[in-house]
């Protein structure tokens, strides 16, 4: 039975947390993902769940006593934001490359500098080859469906991967929205108990986590992992129709939104997803056919899903909210465009870069850009690349 | 933004409260059934700065994520703010704006930038420290909000905010009725001025 509630995007992951009860939580605060060790020690103090809490000194310390209670067979998650994410950097690697199925409750904040505590997804497009999976929410609703499907995603045979479960820094984390909770006895029926095949604390099945390995296998044990991180493309379909069967909510590698018969299409990842999809409906009652794509999951990155959707549009502005210091766009509008070409649809393709810092993103900009696709193509105009929207 | 959408700016000074009692409003009226949003936008994290608070309140499914740039009410937490912030940048012309002051209508009218709407004032500070003995804005700033947006009915209000406080004091029940108190001050110090101007009609 679904309850209505009504929380903010820290208090619902840290409600699915309590719900799900992992076995070992290290962390350290940092703004604006603070509240959430702070609500789930509340938990724990309260007797409402019995997670081991530790406190640690940094998020270097945070990640590494993850991957080393994961290591040890239990399974462990961390929160972090921005800094936090980046102190962690070495571990998350390790704890991709050692196949440890914990998670990570990020709350994307843009790094420094210059020192912000806003959003954007700096930290998290930062960490986008480190071999985590990489699952991002529109609403608080969605941050908490994605924190339950976590696990079976990560713990899966066939994965045996960290996972990443990401969502907008005050502009959800910290805004009271309506939701809609699972029953405890669902969620915990849901996920499950956690029998790892092998862990360090089995003293029937010793194994090592970490060694050195020489160059006859270490290359080999980077394809299985990339082949992991593939698999579970699969897996994340087969976990959120489980899911779906639950709660009556769908979800996939990235949702489509009034796409069918749209002209022009914006792509984007977050809570801006929400504000674009209401500028679509306002431009639709005018008669424009646009529509959005918000990604849902980036990594895996569904580059050719991403390509058959967008490949009866006439042009699609791809939203970066990171800027990556390369001249050559941020990484959603790098990898998409990518992606087209290998598939040969040649479509317009525009990147944008918005909402660094919290800039604000506004169902004004939403309509601006869509009318700037449509007079380029019509024109026969070129758009020009990379732009900032908002920028003073 | 939908049309039936009740869009509401706070400003307050950082530590006075703005931002609970946004919270507070969205905690109320998802209880009548309304789809809620409240969210704060923080400058310098220190106390005194300048914050702005949002509401959104709709009897449909709000999606937006951005700030409000039309309100169709302000709540202004704290009159200094007044010298410098432009608390009626946007606000809807047949919107309407509450301030926390000791000052009348009139007094404080040469201060709004010729906004044309209604204006609602409030001794808050007069309220909290006849009801409470102490001086916390947001309990006065909450039902005039109610009051005004006519967001829900008063005795509904009431109602809610008892259990809300009996839930959020449970350690220190004997700010409850203080707190109450604050509440039907507020609603009865501007009964006179929502009777004459009416209240807003949005949803």
């Amino acid at each position: 039975m679904a309850r209505k509630e009504r929380m903010s995007g820290n208090e619902a992951v840290s409600y699915a947390i309590k719900q799900v009860n992992p076995d070992v939580m290290p962390a350290f605060p940092i703004t604006p993902s603070t509240e959430i060790p702070q609500m789930v020690s509340a938990y724990i103090a309260n007797g409402e769940m019995d997670t081991e809490f530790i406190p640690v000194e940094s998020e270097h310390s945070s990640m590494s006593a993850t991957i080393g209670a994961e290591a040890a067979g239990a399974r462990s998650l961390t929160a972090t934001s921005s800094a936090g994410l980046a102190l962690m950097w070495e571990e998350l690697l390790l704890a991709a490359s050692n196949r440890m199925p914990c998670a990570l409750t990020l709350v994307n904040r843009t790094l420094s500098g210059p020192i912000n505590i806003n959003c954007d997804h700096s930290d998290g497009m930062g960490a986008r080859d480190t071999g985590w999976i990489q699952i991002y929410a529109e609403s608080n609703q969605e941050v908490y469906d994605n924190f339950i499907q976590a696990y079976p995603i990560a713990e899966d045979p066939r994965v045996h991967l960290p996972i990443m479960i990401c969502q907008d820094g005050f502009i959800t984390s910290h805004a009271v929205m309506n939701i809609e909770l699972l029953e405890d006895q669902e969620v915990k029926d849901f996920v499950g108990e956690y029998h790892p095949e092998e862990f360090l604390l089995n003293p029937g099945k010793p194994i090592a986590v970490g060694p050195y390995s020489v160059t006859n296998y270490a290359m080999e044990a980077k394809k299985n992992q990339e082949i992991a991180l593939e698999n579970s493309k699969k897996v994340i379909l087969e976990v959120a129709k489980k899911f779906e069967a639950l709660s009556g909510r769908s979800y996939g590698l990235f949702e489509e939104y009034r796409t069918e018969d749209a002209d022009y299409i914006m792509l984007l990842i977050g809570s801006a997803a929400g504000t674009a999809k209401q500028a679509v409906d306002d431009l639709r009652a005018q008669g424009k056919k646009v529509g959005v794509i918000k990604l849902r999951v980036f990594r895996p990155f569904p580059a050719e899903e991403l390509a058959d959707a967008l490949k009866n549009c006439k042009a699609v502005a791809i939203m970066d909210r990171t800027e990556s210091y390369n001249g050559n766009g941020g990484p959603l509008g790098s990898e998409v465009m990518a992606g087209l070409f290998r598939k040969k649809v040649m479509i317009t393709a525009v990147n944008y870069i918005y909402g660094l810092a919290g800039r604000d993103f506004t169902v004004d900009d939403v309509y601006e850009i869509f009318a700037e696709l449509e007079e380029a193509q019509i024109k026969g105009t070129e758009i020009e690349q990379f732009k900032y929207v908002g920028l003073r | 933004m939908s049309k039936n959408t009740l869009e509401i700016r706070w400003h307050g000074r950082g530590g006075q409260g703005a931002k609970t009692a946004a919270l507070l409003l969205a905690d109320v009226a998802f209880k009548t059934g309304a789809y809620v949003q409240g969210f704060p936008e923080y400058g310098p994290e220190r106390m005194g700065a300048p914050i702005t608070a949002y509401n959104r309140i709709s009897k449909s499914e709000i999606r937006v994520h951005s700030n409000i740039y039309t309100p169709d009410l302000v709540v202004v937490v704290d009159e200094t703010l007044l010298l410098s912030v432009d608390v009626t940048a946007g606000l809807k012309e047949d919107g309407a704006i509450i301030i926390n002051t000791p000052k009348t209508e009139e007094e404080i009218l040469p201060l709004l930038n010729g906004y044309p709407g209604k204006v609602f004032v409030v001794d808050a500070r007069k309220i909290s420290v006849d009801a409470l003995g102490k001086y916390f804005p947001n309990s006065p700033m909450l039902a005039a909000a109610v009051a005004v947006s006519g967001v829900m009915e008063e005795e509904e209000f009431l109602s809610e905010m008892t259990a809300s406080y009996q839930h959020k004091f449970a350690k220190k029940p004997e700010v409850i009725e203080g707190n109450m108190k604050a509440l039907t001050m507020t609603l009865e110090s501007l009964a006179d001025a929502v009777r004459t101007k009416g209240r807003l009609n949005v949803m």
